[in-house]
């Protein structure tokens, strides 16, 4: 009797040995690295991964989450090291370094060996023909006014001009009552404020910083928009500490009703609605210059998302990645995050309810999305070049064109 | 062959004894200090290091590339000014402090309290502390609030962002945050003081001023130089207040050889020449450790 039953543990054993030999009680875990998880609602993220496990039981999903800056320098070193995880969250600012590391995978053998529908998708980041990113949220950029704030200082038309916005912001200014027309952060700690607060006059008038791939700085459009920063800036209308001034600080001071204008990120919305729930607030797309009448550029970032090309699990990855831009995953995540969706079929659901995020939602398919900063080499320290000769500039040690032809000497190195 | 002899293994094993107790500190000291740095060290002479797997020999190339940057030599200069004026003014608060709280001219209540408020800086974190000037120092902060409305200044002043001010203004939180370290060894040492040297002065007739310079610094000396030294090296390594406040700018008025050893590796990925700068802060560090154990051994 004894040896029947452990004959029977026995096989039981070489039984459960057999299929974990086999691979059938395999389980592959992923590593998914990104900054997302913290800036959306607790555990909506996990909630979605605990769905793709549901649907994919070979395989766990562990997230890797931490602060923006946190997960690029992890990002940094993992693909010096060739310890990145296997699923990354990605910023377009980074990927030209990542792909020029070979650290992050192509994804076109993937999508062609699995048939995926490429129109499905609004943008697929490329860089030397191979496809490194996907988009999975676009946070756009348009100008936030306070309302309020302009009817006190008799702006009964929102802006909708460079000179427009000009005066708007020169009647909002009352220095003595520590009262701005505008904010720019240029602090030198995450110099995104470039991009965001910066090159979005160029974007918005349908201009390009670059020809043919290369920075053309010295040209009109980067130009007049130094210019027109400056006059900004002589006009007192520009809340101080500049140099220092960081995004959160920007936002901190539109909520607080000491700057009248901002140019944010729509992800916003809900954060100064929380802040400060009697803010009366619009979104109305950035000002051009005068007599441009064609389609506008809305700055924009992105929640991105590629595959390490040491992952030893590509294959398990590319699911994760298929399963994330998929119409139905991709609404639900964008609704979460108040994000224009990466899967043009993907309809988020504020769109309909909020008015400002309708509003918005207007400005986007009326404008094209515009960042050429993404795929450019080292892109967070073009910014920074930028950011210290715009410094220069408003401490007055140089012009306009001299700022521009400076950074454009400086970008030239990296290209 | 001759087989060794129970005396020869009792005599080795004695010789070996030493180095087997300290190897596990040993192998932890190798792994966690001495290979990362000669990994660094060897990056500085890389080509492309760490980027790529086919790196090169370089040279001297990184270290001649940043000693050829003037960046690199205004961050040299900002750094010893930050360190230097960090140290003294340190080391002058911490003594007038501890001379304060070693008083018996004060109540002993007061100076308990006194006490408890003195340390507060010591106990936050950088981050913390650098949030806390941020605010302080803001255009529309409470100090710009409180010069303004005694004339001091005629209008605000945006400390953290002029290139005038910046510089100063982050040496001064760093002296907030760290007077604490020798205000608190100081009061260790001035208790530590003979009370019959301050008896044999008052026959003498001196007076409270000689007495401080004759005796009580003398007295100190020691715990002065060695707590100058150890604040020295540390203050040369600030890194997280600097960046949380300023990030080296505005342009470049408050780069340090921190901050600048970061930008290299972190925003323009370029590793070997942050590990050339990271070796150059090194050997500083090196000299100033070894001036240090010169020092102690002398005592």
């Amino acid at each position: 009797m004894k040896t029947r039953k452990a004959m029977t543990v026995l096989k039981g054993a070489a039984a459960i040995w057999l299929l974990g030999a086999t691979g059938a009680l395999a389980q592959t875990t992923l590593e998914f690295s990104q900054w997302w998880e913290p800036e959306l609602p607790k555990g909506s993220l996990r909630a979605i991964m605990d769905d793709f496990e549901k649907k994919n039981p070979d395989i766990k999903v562990t997230l890797i989450s931490g602060p923006y800056a946190t997960t690029r320098d992890q990002i940094a070193i993992g693909a010096a090291s060739g310890t990145m995880s296997d699923v990354v969250g990605l910023d377009g600012a980074w990927v030209n370094s990542l792909s020029a590391q070979n650290a992050i995978a192509d994804m076109n053998p993937l999508m062609d060996g699995s048939g995926f529908d490429e129109s499905q998708v609004a943008d697929i980041i490329e860089i030397d023909g191979k496809a490194v990113m996907f988009p999975v949220a676009s946070f756009v950029y348009p100008l936030f006014v306070n309302l309020d704030f302009a009817k006190e200082a008799g702006v009964s038309e929102l802006p909708s001009t460079r000179a427009e916005f000009l005066e708007a912001a020169k009647k909002m200014t009352n220095a003595d009552e520590n009262k701005y027309g505008w904010a720019l952060p240029l602090s030198l700690q995450s110099p995104s404020s470039v991009l965001n607060d910066m090159m979005s006059w160029v974007w918005a008038s349908g201009k390009s910083m670059l020809a043919d791939g290369k920075p053309a700085l010295e040209q009109p459009p980067v130009v007049d928009m130094l210019t027109f920063i400056k006059q900004l800036d002589d006009a007192g209308v520009i809340s101080p500490g500049i140099a220092s001034k960081t995004e959160q600080e920007k936002v901190e001071e539109f909520v607080n009703g000491r700057i009248g204008m901002m140019v944010d990120t729509l992800a916003h919305v809900n954060l100064i609605r929380e802040r400060n729930p009697d803010l009366n607030f619009d979104v109305v797309p950035m000002p051009v210059t005068e007599g441009y009448d064609g389609k506008r550029g809305l700055t924009y970032a992105s929640w991105g998302i590629g595959i390490a090309e040491s992952s030893e699990h590509k294959e398990e990855a590319w699911k994760l990645v298929q399963y994330m831009m998929s119409e139905d995953v991709n609404a639900r995540l964008v609704s979460l995050a108040n994000a224009f969706p990466g899967n043009v079929n993907a309809k988020p659901d504020f769109v309909n309810s909020d008015p400002v995020f309708a509003k918005a939602f207007e400005i986007f398919q009326e404008g094209y999305l515009a960042n050429e900063f993404t795929g450019l080499p080292e892109a967070v320290d073009l910014m920074r070049e930028f950011d210290v000769e715009t410094q220069k500039m408003l401490e007055g040690q140089q012009t306009p064109e001299e700022t521009a032809a400076a950074a454009q000497a400086k970008w030239m190195e990296k290209f | 062959m001759t087989a060794r002899g129970p005396k020869a293994n009792y005599k080795l094993g004695r010789q070996i004894a030493p180095y087997l107790y300290l190897s596990p500190s040993l192998i932890v000291v190798g792994l966690l200090m001495l290979l990362p740095m000669a990994m660094v060290i060897a990056y500085s002479f890389q080509e492309s290091a760490v980027l790529r797997p086919d790196t090169s020999f370089a040279g001297f190339r990184h270290y001649r590339a940043i000693f050829g940057d003037e960046v690199f030599w205004a961050s040299l200069w900002h750094t010893l000014y930050f360190t230097v004026a960090s140290v003294v003014m340190h080391m002058a608060i911490g003594l007038a402090f501890a001379l304060m709280l070693n008083s018996d001219r004060i109540s002993p209540m007061l100076r308990s309290v006194l006490r408890v408020l003195y340390i507060l800086p010591w106990l936050f974190t950088q981050v913390i502390i650098a949030v806390i000037w941020r605010l302080m120092l803001d255009p529309n902060g409470v100090v710009n609030s409180i010069l303004v409305d005694l004339g001091i200044i005629g209008s605000k002043v945006a400390w953290f962002s002029s290139v005038e001010t910046a510089l100063h203004a982050v040496t001064f939180a760093n002296i907030w945050a760290g007077y604490p370290l020798f205000m608190v060894s100081l009061l260790a040492g001035l208790q530590g003081i003979p009370k019959d040297l301050y008896e044999a002065a008052d026959i003498d007739g001196a007076t409270g001023p000689q007495k401080l310079v004759f005796i009580t610094i003398p007295q100190l000396m020691p715990i002065i130089v060695s707590i100058s030294l150890l604040d020295f090296i540390w203050t040369m390594q600030v890194f997280p207040l600097i960046w949380l406040t300023t990030g080296g700018g505005p342009i470049y008025a408050t780069e340090v050889l921190s901050t600048y050893t970061y930008k290299l590796a972190f925003s323009q990925y370029n590793l070997a020449q942050a590990a050339a700068s990271a070796v150059t802060i090194l050997l500083i560090s090196i000299g100033l450790t070894l001036f240090y154990i010169r020092h102690q051994k002398a005592r």
